[in-house]
């Protein structure tokens, strides 16, 4: 159980970090005003947090145990690969389902394929002009969201 | 050194399962839940790699492993039923 004092400094290091990385990632992922928005902080913060929280468990068991313990690499990798896969699934469905987004979202919606968004497509889902400024609209949003 | 280490990623983790369940229950939309649901899974993981050092096992690898293929899984699977419809066409 004890460990060298530099295996231990790495380990309690990696592991504090860790659990910082995927406390901010759920922590973005209540704040954030809309969906999209949503999406960055779990797919990159909570992904790096269990990359840091394996490399620990890894490095814990390879120096206790004194033998090489690298099975945690496999859900390193499957996580590392999966986490972009779900994310561009989870951003698909919510513009298949219209998905308001916030007024100040620059950019224009870039060419989607009729089965990407839907049947019933509207040129700019989440942005009609707005009768009385950006502003006006952006609370109107945001009053709307808790239905 | 390590004990401290660990607690305080156990407790930023478990605030972070509550701020999902939290998301999880206020969520406006599906896409919200489902996102809510993945991020769980993955903050599961590590509560359970955290809790294989705590007791100096290795026999939780095996959970941690099919607890991540069936969350990618589940979450492939209802993003194609919100986005198709049906799940195996």
């Amino acid at each position: 159980m004890t460990l060298p004092f530099f295996a231990e400094l790495i380990v309690s290091v990696l592991l504090v970090l860790g659990g910082l990385f995927a406390f901010t990632g759920s922590l973005g992922m209540l704040q954030f005003k809309d969906f999209f928005m949503r999406l960055h902080s779990p797919t990159k913060g909570t992904t790096l947090g269990i990359g840091c929280i394996l490399i620990a468990s890894m490095t814990y068991f390879t120096v206790s145990q004194r033998e090489p313990h690298v099975q945690e690499l496999l859900i390193t990798l499957f996580l590392f690969i999966t986490a972009p896969v779900t994310g561009h699934m989870l951003a698909k469905t919510g513009l298949h389902m219209h998905l308001r987004f916030i007024a100040g979202t620059r950019g224009s919606l870039p060419e989607f394929m009729d089965e990407d968004v839907g049947q019933n497509r509207v040129a700019n889902p989440g942005r009609p002009k707005p009768p009385g400024g950006l502003k006006s609209r952006h609370k109107q949003l945001l009053r709307n969201r808790g239905r | 050194m390590l004990a401290i280490a660990l607690w305080i990623a156990i407790s930023f983790i478990v605030l972070a399962l509550a701020m999902n369940i939290y998301r999880l229950a206020i969520g406006p939309d599906i896409p919200d839940r489902l996102l809510a649901l993945d991020t769980m899974y993955v903050n599961a993981i590590a509560l359970i790699v955290i809790a294989g050092m705590w007791l100096n096992t290795k026999t939780y690898f095996e959970a941690a492993m099919l607890i991540a293929m069936l969350g990618f899984v589940s979450t492939m699977a209802i993003c194609r039923y919100l986005l198709r419809g049906d799940i195996i066409e």
